[in-house]
């Protein structure tokens, strides 16, 4: 008896956490990811949803095999014990076969969508921004007119008097016309090469629709790469805990035209 | 369901010898032919497995510190290289000194066991002098510390200093550890109650040993980086 | 002297109260003590999700009480972002240290592998009692940390540097509260090794004769296979905690580079690689979440053997596999930090061991699967909740799958994904096997039976309700939903509140339910009916000792000879349908 209701309840909760998965809401929340708007995401995407497809069979398949075996022999008292067909040594092979091909193929095409982002350098006539994330807060400087960025004190950082990167305007002249910005303003279609400081403990810069994450590691000089390819204003979020301001750290990616991109940078440096 | 209450049929071994199986303590020692030179050991005893796998912790720990130090030094610009105080080289010689001598005084513990020897004032004299040597080292030690602070180094000051401090430090508080444990073996030599055996001795030396072994790589590492 | 002298135990037995339950050398008073820590431990870190799922979803709200814990933290009942942070820290260092290290391993581990191997007693039983109380010191260290200063530390159970490193710049609960913690591990790590010491020589030495490594039952190869990987991670983790006080306390800089402004402090410390300690700490706390699953691995295979009436398909399988699995844990720290800065090639190197590691995952529970058929399955508590061990591993290792892939791991990476992940896997599916150890050797330990209707009560509501918490989980990662947020105020994420809610309904219902458990554990330790030495019909040597619980030295004074495996089901013999191991009879035909 409690084999057979064990049996049900498993094949049950097994095909119930499925129907999210396939029709992607749950509760009447979309649980997927949102639009890609990168270059490099569909390959992200599709990777998703081969192993989706793969690890979502296993599931099923290892549950009901589960629940099926429960239910024929749960309770069974009487008749001869048999053992599986071939005994272990199929199943063995099987689980290398399936699972080291599965790993290897996956391991294999994963390393371009992986590539695209991390081994290809950003190109030279990318746009440079530099991005500090400190706590709790992101700020986006732009090199201004003369294309050079104004070194970083640490100590000279005043957020009261909004110099938020610590810049010496009366020493350092690449300082003088760099731009800050509390929003990260780019043009669409347009790669961008995003230089990474970290002011105080360990962040993370994280845009689910450009399907790009990486920490910002105090010391460390890291930097990504990207382009946007749709317009429209997205989150940029912290994903390492950095404090009690953490859930609340973020800032927008506003992708805008080629010509409103322009405008908008003249207006900065007015 | 099981119906029957009784316990299931068991066989029991039928030598009934005498063991105790763990390193000393509490009852259960029985000396050899009612003498107290040489106490049995069952088989199987733990201590010597026990001991190495003591290592095995501890030379992965100071792997994971020697590990530190690389990446530590490749992470910065601020690698300022000290001189290594020259007392290290006298301690080391203390540490390998010991070693000897406490080879030299198992062997007199051996032989007193095996009633070649009548008494045990040798071996007693070697066993000292093994103490003797380790407690050279680490006055020696701590003089190299004072060392380093009258040049101003201290643990904070640069990260070679810290990993000084840090290893020599780390490496001296285990070599108390072993002090401790050639002492136990000291007293259990020189005591009716609770006789030395063979194993406790053996865990005791392979231990030292290692210490020496490990202090030669670390002054090694130090050499070769700080 | 004569040979014939009475046999001498291992250790006198204990006169004194104290002696007896307190500071006892016996290893089952000493895993007694462990199981009772963890109990402990896990109703606590139950209490602090609760108060978690509490705030995510009514982070408003006044928790009636919480000040009385922290005025500061949760002024007027509630809860500040950084009590919620603090509450997060402590809940998952209880959890993997204080409960899954603990229950499993050092619980079920020190209480039965002697008896199994046919020990007295641990090779060490002086150390196997410190390493209890040092466990026990290490458990008070961290409790302090509620009581003192400006409160527990926020900085996450692992305490990433520089966060964690700089003192109380960084965040309230960052001064002596986050020392409290490295202190605590610290001396958590030292237990640990001596406790692994313990069972790594005892197995080698001290097995009865006829027990060879081949007779050990599949559970005491899964604790010893754990030892062995215990002992290695813990000897990293103790030097990391080293430098990460040394660093708080005394100045150096090993885990912080130079530059920093914190709270509009220039930090005094140089060059050093918050990397660092993220190396060192993974180092540890891969192979740290194998130490948690492999005893529940070998505790379920060994009673569901009991309860199938035949043996695995292949038990040395399952023991290499173990064995890969610990062996390959060491290789794979990497791929928690894909995202952290460090050489985006060696993604790739990790990546590949992390999925390989799924080779012999799989092939166990292809193996365990197999096992079912043709069985004559019982089925009991212990047998349900081994049985719902391997729906959860299933479940919890599939979504492994997924962030074994850089790639897709720059996507998934700290969303609740990941926390979906090893929640089912560390928080269902090997409690699951401390729920089906307990169930199954309570008999041995107290003498009596745990009521079987109420233990499978237990399991129903449980098994339902870990699926409906867990699974949401990955539900929320795949839509983006990042972790370790005290609240979900942005436009993102608001809409997945819903989630959250139904998630946060399911905590508090499956938590209560363990109060079915816990009643049914005291009620019957004292009122349960008396159990029959061998209720399960069981081979391994701890039914056949005198009694249950067994005496003082396991088997009263003898030495049990082993003439089998203890796989011996599905035999013609005296007793049934099963052999001892300690049976010098010879099986009969099958029946």
């Amino acid at each position: 008896m409690g084999g057979k209701i064990f049996a049900v309840l498993v094949i049950v909760i097994a095909l119930a956490s499925a129907v999210p998965i396939i029709n992607h809401t749950f509760l009447g929340a979309t649980v997927a990811p949102p639009e890609d708007i990168s270059t490099h995401g569909a390959e992200i995407d599709k990777q998703l949803d081969e192993t989706m497809v793969e690890a979502g069979l296993s599931f099923l398949a290892a549950q009901l095999v589960l629940g099926f075996f429960v239910w024929q022999f749960g309770g069974k008292k009487d008749g001869a014990l048999k053992n599986f067909p071939g005994g272990a040594k199929y199943l063995v092979i099987a689980a290398l076969l399936l699972v080291g091909a599965e790993a290897i193929a996956l391991g294999a095409i994963g390393t371009k969508a992986w590539a695209k982002v991390y081994f290809q350098p950003a190109s030279p006539d990318a746009l440079q921004i530099q991005a500090q994330a400190g706590q709790f807060a992101f700020y986006f400087r732009y090199p201004g007119p003369d294309g050079k960025f104004g070194a970083i004190h640490p100590d000279k950082i005043d957020e009261g008097n909004s110099n938020f990167f610590g810049l010496d305007p009366e020493n350092d002249i690449p300082a003088r016309d760099d731009i800050t910005s509390g929003e990260l303003v780019v043009p669409v279609n347009k790669e961008v090469h995003l230089m990474m400081h970290a002011k105080d403990v360990g962040h993370s810069f994280y845009v689910r629709e450009l399907r790009i994450q990486q920490d910002f590691v105090p010391g460390l000089d890291l930097s990504v790469h990207f382009t946007a390819t749709k317009i429209g204003k997205y989150e940029i979020v912290c994903t390492q805990l950095c404090g009690l301001g953490h859930y609340n750290m973020k800032a927008y990616l506003n992708v805008m035209s080629q010509d409103d991109f322009d405008k908008w940078l003249k207006a900065q440096s007015q | 369901m099981a119906t029957t209450l009784q316990p299931p049929q068991t066989d029991v071994e039928q030598d009934l010898r005498p063991r105790d199986g763990h390193g000393g303590g509490f009852g259960g020692l029985v000396p050899e032919r009612g003498e107290l030179r040489a106490v049995a050991e069952p088989k199987g005893e733990p201590t010597r497995t026990g001991v190495w796998v003591a290592l095995a912790a501890i030379a992965m720990s100071f792997a994971a510190l020697t590990s530190a130090l690389y990446v530590r030094e490749g992470a910065a610009t601020d690698w300022h290289h000290i001189v290594l105080p020259p007392i290290l080289w006298f301690n080391t010689l203390a540490l390998i000194a010991s070693s000897v001598t406490l080879e030299l005084a198992r062997r007199r513990v051996a032989a007193f066991m095996r009633r070649q020897e009548s008494d045990r004032a040798a071996s007693l004299l070697w066993l000292n002098a093994t103490l003797l040597l380790g407690l050279v080292f680490i006055a020696g030690q701590y003089l190299a510390w004072l060392k380093l602070r009258s040049q101003g180094l201290y643990l904070p000051t640069n990260p070679n200093s810290s990993f000084f401090y840090l290893f020599t430090g780390v490496h001296a508080i285990h070599v108390l550890g072993g002090l401790g444990g050639l002492t136990r073996v000291i007293v259990k030599f020189l005591s009716s109650r609770w006789p030395l055996r063979r194993s406790t001795m053996d865990a005791a030396s392979y231990y030292w040993h290692f210490m020496g072994l490990l202090w030669i790589y670390l002054l090694f590492i130090l050499w070769l980086k700080l | 002297m004569s040979e014939a002298a009475a046999h001498v135990a291992h250790h006198a037995p204990p006169t004194s109260f104290v002696r007896k339950h307190v500071f006892s050398l016996d290893h089952k008073v000493i895993g007694k003590q462990y199981y009772a820590l963890a109990l402990v431990a896990v109703l606590t870190g139950m209490v602090l999700s609760w108060l978690m799922r509490l705030h995510l979803v009514w982070p408003n709200a006044p928790i009636p009480g919480l000040q009385w814990l922290s005025k500061v933290g949760a002024p007027g009942g509630v809860m500040t972002p950084e009590y919620y942070l603090s509450l997060m820290t402590m809940h998952g260092t209880l959890m993997v240290f204080f409960v899954l290290t603990n229950a499993p391993f050092a619980a079920f581990g020190n209480y039965f592998l002697p008896i199994q191997i046919g020990a007295e007693d641990m090779a060490f039983p002086r150390f196997n009692m410190m390493s209890f109380w040092t466990t026990f010191v290490a458990f008070c260290i961290l409790v302090s940390a509620f009581f003192v200063g400006d409160g527990p530390p926020l900085a996450g159970w692992t305490a990433y540097a520089p966060l964690s490193a700089v003192g109380g710049d960084s965040g309230p609960g960052q001064a002596v509260g986050q020392t409290l913690w490295g202190l605590s591990i610290f001396v958590f790590c030292i237990a640990s090794l001596l406790g692994s010491l313990n069972f790594i020589s005892t197995t080698l030495d001290l097995r009865t004769k006829g027990m060879t490594l081949a007779r050990m039952p599949i559970c005491t190869w899964a604790w010893f296979i754990t030892s062995c990987i215990s002992l290695l991670a813990f000897a990293v983790l103790l030097p990391a905690c080293l430098l990460l006080v040394l660093d708080r306390v005394a100045g150096t800089s090993f885990f912080i580079p130079s530059g920093l402004n914190i709270s509009d402090h220039l930090q005094p410390h140089q060059g050093g690689s918050p990397l660092l300690w993220q190396h060192l700490f993974w180092f540890f706390g891969h192979p740290e979440v194998y130490i948690a699953i492999v005893p529940s691995m070998g505790i379920i295979s060994h009673i569901l053997i009991a309860n199938m009436r035949k043996p695995l398909l292949s038990h040395k399988i399952i023991v290499y596999c173990m064995m890969a699995i610990g062996f390959l844990s060491y290789m794979v720290w990497g791929h928690h930090m894909f995202l952290s800065g460090m050489n985006p090639f060696s993604a790739m190197v990790f990546s590949f061991p992390t999925l390989v590691i799924t080779i012999p995952a799989t092939i166990m529970t292809l193996i365990w699967l197999g096992s079912l058929y043709g069985s004559h399955l019982r089925i009991n508590s212990a047998s349900l909740f081994s049985l719902g061990f391997i729906s959860m591993f299933v479940a919890g290792g599939v979504s492994g799958f997924f962030l074994a892939q850089p790639s897709i791991d720059i996507y998934l990476h700290a969303t609740y994904f990941v926390v979906g992940h090893f929640h089912m896997v560390m928080g269902v599916a090997a409690i699951f096997g401390v729920f089906a150890g307990t169930y199954f050797w309570f008999p041995k330990m107290t003498g009596r039976m745990m009521n079987e209707t109420l233990g499978r009560w237990h399991f129903w509501l449980t098994f339902i309700g870990t699926y409906a918490i867990f699974m949401p989980f990955h539900y929320l990662g795949l839509a983006g939903n990042v972790r370790r947020y005290s609240a979900f105020t942005d436009d993102f994420l608001v809409p997945l509140i819903p989630v959250h809610k139904f998630i946060t309904y399911s905590a508090l219902f499956t938590g209560a339910v363990q109060l079915i458990f816990l009643f049914n554990l005291i009620y019957s330790r004292f009122k349960g009916p008396l159990a029959p030495a061998n209720p399960w019909e069981c081979t391994s040597l701890e039914w056949s000792t005198p009694s249950s619980p067994p005496p003082f030295d396991n088997f009263g004074g003898q030495h049990p000879v082993v003439h089998h495996d203890p796989y011996q089901y599905g035999v013609k013999s005296s007793t049934g349908d099963y052999l001892m191991q300690t049976s010098p009879e010879r099986a009969g035909e099958t029946p």
